[in-house]
């Protein structure tokens, strides 16, 4: 419960054994593995193998079965927990980018800072601005959800999850519903924030963008861990048959 | 001019006497009609605020991780819409009324119920309406996607933070045009209340014709007219307030 043992050289977010069903349908089966701070993690894997699944429990938007999931030393599926805290920690953004419809851009990224963690009107909009221009969003601040292109969106919803200020992004498909032109737009603000040093975890279906930006490549099928490795080794030497099989269908 | 009128009137019913507007020249009966009428803009207000007010907090607990909330909550909506508003009406008054405290009035002698015919007409009517709210804004919430209130979650909001900020806002919206519908029955199902003596404008129109046989036909006339006229007050208000809410790319139509 407590995290006072944690420090920044252990990892940020620690997977265990981590089980889920939904019903008798087990989607996780037992998946392992470990986040460093600043690490870029992108989860790869054919659909229903778990993915979006897995990211969901790290921020407890799912619950598990079995097994544990620490974000800095806190265990997330414990009745205990604190939500708002874990969600101070860490940031999530959606494939259908869930922006509030009714807010402004501008709006949109104010509100959770405002409401949530209570800080100050000025300051938040002065940072929401930063943000705005940091996604290169700046002119847009007042236009609704509804009169902006998806990867604008997009990048708004980024723009709004890190204006909570966590220490960890989740990425759940987050370029799987936009046009091909507009998910560089998005991958490029996402490499921005890779670049600043920002923790990331990216399920995504994006293989030469995980390939460039990625520490580590996290294969998934079946509700297991296949394969994992730095992004050339597993590109280039994949080992196991599934890996390969679907690394052929897609590259 | 406003001599003239009078005189019409009171030559029209000269003339033909089933049109008996009598309260356009009689000042007793016409002091009747604005008393009637205030009664009825007053009730409707208060009924609409109410009902309006029982429809978003029902909604909320519709959605309550309590089952016993919920059953409440169902067992309401069951009630109040599948029986009759006129005998609610009744059965509040004349039943429940039976049951509460009474008061010595300012003459000293005589004893008064707390709560008057006036102010049971409020509650039953507004619960009535209420039940039908109840299930207009749960068809609006149900239309803001799972995701978007996951959205609001993820970023820490509360249940409560994320239905006033969130759901409600949008979920408003969605429901307005049923909304428009309900209250705009509210409005026209305030006359039940004649039937506990509220002394509303159907109330003061029927002791009118009572009194006045011959002005039967012109209060009926002018009783249509009016609710007429309440009615599109409140659609235009409804209107403008759609019209206020419109935000671009999420339906309807500036």
């Amino acid at each position: 419960m407590t995290n006072t043992q944690w420090d920044e050289g252990q990892p940020i977010v620690s997977i265990k054994n981590v089980r889920k069903s939904f019903g008798d349908l087990e989607v996780l089966k037992g998946v392992s593995f470990d986040v460093q701070k600043g690490e870029v993690i992108c989860i790869i894997g054919p659909s229903g193998s778990g993915k979006s699944t897995l990211i969901r429990c790290i921020n407890a938007l799912a619950d598990i079965q079995g097994g544990s999931i620490q974000v800095e030393g806190q265990e997330v599926h414990d009745d205990d927990l604190d939500k708002l805290e874990l969600r101070k920690k860490v940031g999530m953004v959606f494939q259908q980018y869930n922006l509030f419809p009714h807010k402004t851009a501008l709006q949109n990224i104010m509100m959770a800072p405002i409401k949530v963690l209570k800080q100050p009107k000025a300051e938040v909009e002065k940072r929401a601005l930063a943000l705005l221009k940091k996604v290169r969003m700046e002119g847009k601040e007042n236009s609704y959800p509804g009169e902006l292109s998806g990867g604008q969106q997009q990048r708004v919803a980024i723009a709004r999850s890190l204006a909570m200020q966590p220490d960890v992004m989740l990425f759940d498909e987050v370029t799987a519903a936009l046009d091909p032109e507009t998910v560089k737009e998005v991958l490029v603000t996402i490499k921005d924030l890779a670049a600043d040093g920002m923790t990331c975890i990216l399920v995504t279906h994006e293989m030469g963008f995980a390939r460039e930006v990625a520490d580590h490549i996290y294969f998934t099928d079946n509700g297991v861990i296949v394969e994992h490795g730095p992004p050339t080794t597993f590109f280039d030497h994949a080992q196991d048959e599934r890996t390969k099989a679907f690394l052929g269908q897609i590259l | 001019m406003l001599e003239t009128i009078p005189e019409f009137f009171r030559k029209l019913a000269e003339t033909y006497p089933k049109w008996n507007f009598i309260f356009f020249y009689d000042p007793v009966q016409w002091e009747r009609v604005l008393g009637g009428l205030l009664v009825t803009v007053q009730l409707s207000i208060v009924c609409v605020i109410f009902s309006v007010v029982i429809g978003i907090i029902g909604a909320w607990a519709q959605g309550s991780p309590s089952a016993a909330i919920r059953w409440i909550v169902a067992g309401y909506i069951q009630f109040f819409r599948n029986t009759p508003p006129m005998i609610q009406l009744l059965f509040f008054y004349f039943a429940l009324g039976q049951f509460t405290p009474t008061v010595t009035g300012a003459d000293g002698w005589t004893e008064q119920p707390i709560i008057s015919n006036v102010g049971w007409a409020i509650v039953s009517l507004s619960f009535f309406a209420g039940a039908f709210n109840v299930e207009i804004f749960r068809a609006g919430i149900e239309a803001v996607p799972d995701t978007t209130k996951e959205a609001a979650e993820s970023l820490g909001m509360t249940r409560l933070q994320t239905y006033t900020q969130v759901v409600l806002p949008l979920a408003l919206r969605v429901s307005l045009p049923s909304l428009n519908n309900n209250l705009v029955n509210l409005v026209k199902t305030t006359t039940q209340a004649i039937a506990i003596a509220v002394p509303e404008l159907l109330y003061e129109m029927v002791s009118i014709w009572n009194d006045y046989n011959s002005a039967q036909n012109a209060a009926m006339t002018v009783l249509f007219f009016t609710y007429i006229g309440l009615v599109g007050v409140l659609i235009f208000g409804m209107h403008r307030w759609e019209r206020a809410l419109f935000i671009p790319g999420f339906g309807g139509t500036k």
